[in-house]
């Protein structure tokens, strides 16, 4: 036994185990809402591929009644009440604020220090000066500020009607302790259970990473978070959270919302043909796809990669180029899903109509009130 | 931060609350003289194995695992007394990644589709899979027989190799991702392209790369720009023939299908160009 302040030297611990981490994501294609039991048992079947260091979940069509809201989830590490004064000094400036609350936890379920979590339903106080800025550019504006500024503070769902919910612990823990099952409901879930291999465990650490209402769940490592970082950073893009996956939150928002971009497009720049493929190609595909590569080559995502990107009537899966993380999608009427591993599909959904693993590089997109997803199938195996 | 991860945070997600294998036996299996049926629906992958070892200490040979969904490593640690003989063990239907990892001279047969990583280095016996499976099928295998039905994901046959008696072989009926057969050094690998529309080229790219051992049967179209630089192309002679025959018929003996069909189709066979493809870079 070890007593309080007695731990086991850092020599003897066991040995980092490398694995990976797991992702599953489930939409309903008509917009229809459903509880969390699909997610969280379908990440409960892929265990193996978390370490009980991070799991996090983020749900669309969350907030109903707010939904021309913005809802900030905002923690305080340390329970830094210092820290909880000065944010929302800052948000009684910048924001109308309609409604808050602590988000409401399970006092059951012990987790590792766990933070204040709280949540404020918000919308834009400009000052006459901001008249022009557009909402979203001025809500992300701020949030920057909050995370670069505030020590303690991390703004870590800032998107209307969508939250997210995430800490140190397997995933289904963090759905024990904020009782999503029982309280919440949503027309995309989409989950992560971590697995750190070279960034600390921490409560802002873990997956979803989210601006406004884009999301990113993510397995892998990118290599060129650096170069990216830097990229981001010219465009007014701060990276506080100390991990690799915080790149492509923003760098969706960037290209996505920011520049306009259509997801096809821009999985191409974050995991774009080898130049020898884009030789193959015929006269048209060869001027877009190097003019893309020159241009954007900065948001090049190295390294292998699985992610989930989600966002209001859309959900993208995608890997890296030669897919070192695995990606497995499926479908059943409605329902269309992403996961790591088919298994944990099957074992939520076991009248599955087909499951299909797309190419490298190649999304599958799931959109509202369509079939779009199954235009990936044909290239598929 | 990561020392107090270890210290208040790491967990064994492995071995953490493995049930005793005799609670196991008395809950979820029943065993019938030398048949076994396994109900491995609330079981870790650990408990899977530990049962599967009992039963087959226990005498049963022909096992049949059910409510299968992502459980990993099936079949490995299954190394049995010498009077023991092999087993077989059909799984119902979705195994998780490694399955058959080391295999010992087992018969595995599975009902669905596998994961990824099906057969990691085994040693000796037979995989038989009525479904597709993900990438990495039949990763550094030294013995034994991989049969899939359907598709193979990406790097299928990576680093396969060979040794005198041992001849690791592949077939695949349909198509591949990319890198089939990466840096594989021995053993054959065999895809039949069948659920390929005609003259349809077969959907990997960088065949071979690294290739500097073994051999790749390959039915069907492929394009130069496929291959990796480090294979060539050849024609069947009457010894590959024979090969190809011999797999083709026992891929229709588990699968069905009609053997003469299939042989009729374009066969072309891929070699490395070199034992050696990077000895320039790396001697020193």
């Amino acid at each position: 036994m070890l007593v309080q302040k007695h731990f086991e030297s850092d020599r003897f611990i066991p040995d980092k185990e490398m694995d990976a981490c797991g992702l599953f994501g489930v939409m309903n294609t008509k917009g229809e809402k459903f509880g969390g039991s699909m997610a969280i048992n379908a990440i409960k079947n892929m265990k193996v591929r978390g370490s009980g260091l991070g799991g996090g979940f983020a749900i669309y069509g969350l907030y109903p009644e707010y939904k021309e809201y913005y809802a900030l989830h905002i923690m305080y590490q340390n329970k830094n009440l210092d820290a909880k004064r000065r944010v929302e000094a800052f948000l009684k400036e910048h924001f109308y604020v309609v409604y808050d609350e602590e988000i409401p936890t399970n006092p059951d379920v012990a987790l590792f220090f766990p933070p204040i979590v709280w949540r404020y339903y918000v919308a834009p106080q400009k000052k006459s000066e901001d008249q022009a800025i557009p909402d979203d550019e001025y809500v992300v504006t701020r949030v920057m500020y909050l995370n670069t500024n505030v020590d303690d503070a991390y703004v870590f769902s800032s998107g209307k009607d969508v939250g997210v919910f995430k800490g140190v612990g397997f995933p289904e823990e963090i759905a024990d302790y904020f009782m999503l099952d029982k309280l919440y409901q949503g027309y995309i879930w989409t989950v992560h259970s971590r697995f750190p291999t070279n960034t600390p465990g921490w409560w802002g650490g873990a997956h979803p990473f989210n601006i406004l209402d884009w999301t990113v769940v993510h397995n892998g490592e990118i290599s060129s978070y650096g170069t990216n970082r830097r990229y981001l950073e010219m465009h007014n893009y701060y990276c506080t959270l100390h991990t690799d996956t915080e790149v492509l939150a923003y760098a969706v928002d960037l290209l996505m919302r920011r520049q306009n971009l259509p997801i096809e497009i821009v999985s191409k720049i974050f995991a774009p043909p080898m130049w020898d493929a884009i030789e193959q190609m015929n006269e048209n595909d060869k001027k877009l796809f190097t003019a893309l590569r020159m241009t954007y080559a900065p948001l090049l995502m190295n390294g292998p990669f699985t992610v989930i990107i989600a966002h209001h009537n859309e959900m993208i899966g995608l890997t890296d180029r030669i897919r070192l993380r695995p990606i497995t999608a499926g479908a059943k009427g409605d329902f269309v899903f992403l996961s790591s591993e088919e298994a944990s599909i099957r074992a939520v959904c076991p009248d599955l109509e087909i499951a299909w693993t797309p190419p490298g590089g190649e999304p599958v997109v799931v959109r509202m009130n369509s079939q779009d997803h199954l235009l990936s199938v044909k290239k598929s195996i | 931060m990561n020392g107090l991860n270890v210290k208040f945070g790491y967990r064994d997600n492995f071995l953490g609350d493995i049930r005793p294998v005799d609670e196991l036996i008395a809950e979820y299996t029943v065993l019938d003289g030398g048949k076994a049926v396994i109900n491995a629906g609330a079981m870790k992958h650990k408990e899977v194995n530990d049962v599967l070892r009992e039963v087959a200490l226990r005498g049963a040979f022909e096992i049949t695992v059910n409510n299968v969904y992502g459980q990993r490593y099936i079949g490995t640690r299954l190394v049995l007394p010498r009077e023991y003989k092999p087993v077989k063990i059909v799984i119902n239907n979705f195994p998780g990644n490694d399955l058959g990892m080391f295999l010992k001279g087992h018969q595995i047969i599975v009902n669905g589709n596998a994961q990824d990583g099906v057969g990691n280095t085994m040693d000796d016996g037979e995989i038989i899979v009525h479904g597709r499976a993900g990438d990495v099928v039949a990763m550094s295998v030294r013995g034994g027989k991989v049969f899939i039905r359907d598709n193979v994901g990406y790097r299928a046959a990576i680093h396969m190799k060979q040794y005198k008696e041992k001849l690791p072989v592949l077939v695949v009926g349909g198509t591949a991702q990319d890198f089939l057969g990466e840096y594989m050094a021995g053993g054959i690998v065999m895809l039949l392209g069948l659920n390929l529309r005609e003259s349809e080229p077969h959907r990997a790219n960088y065949i071979g790369t690294g290739m500097h051992g073994g051999v790749i049967y390959l039915r069907g179209t492929v394009e130069q720009h496929q291959l990796g630089k480090e294979v060539g192309v050849r024609n069947l002679d009457d010894a590959d023939r024979e090969i190809v025959a011999t797999y083709v018929k026992k891929y229709c003996e588990h699968f069905g299908g009609n053997a003469e069909e299939i042989l009729k189709g374009n066969f072309i066979k891929l070699l490395p160009v070199s034992l050696r493809p990077y000895g320039k870079i790396y001697a020193y």
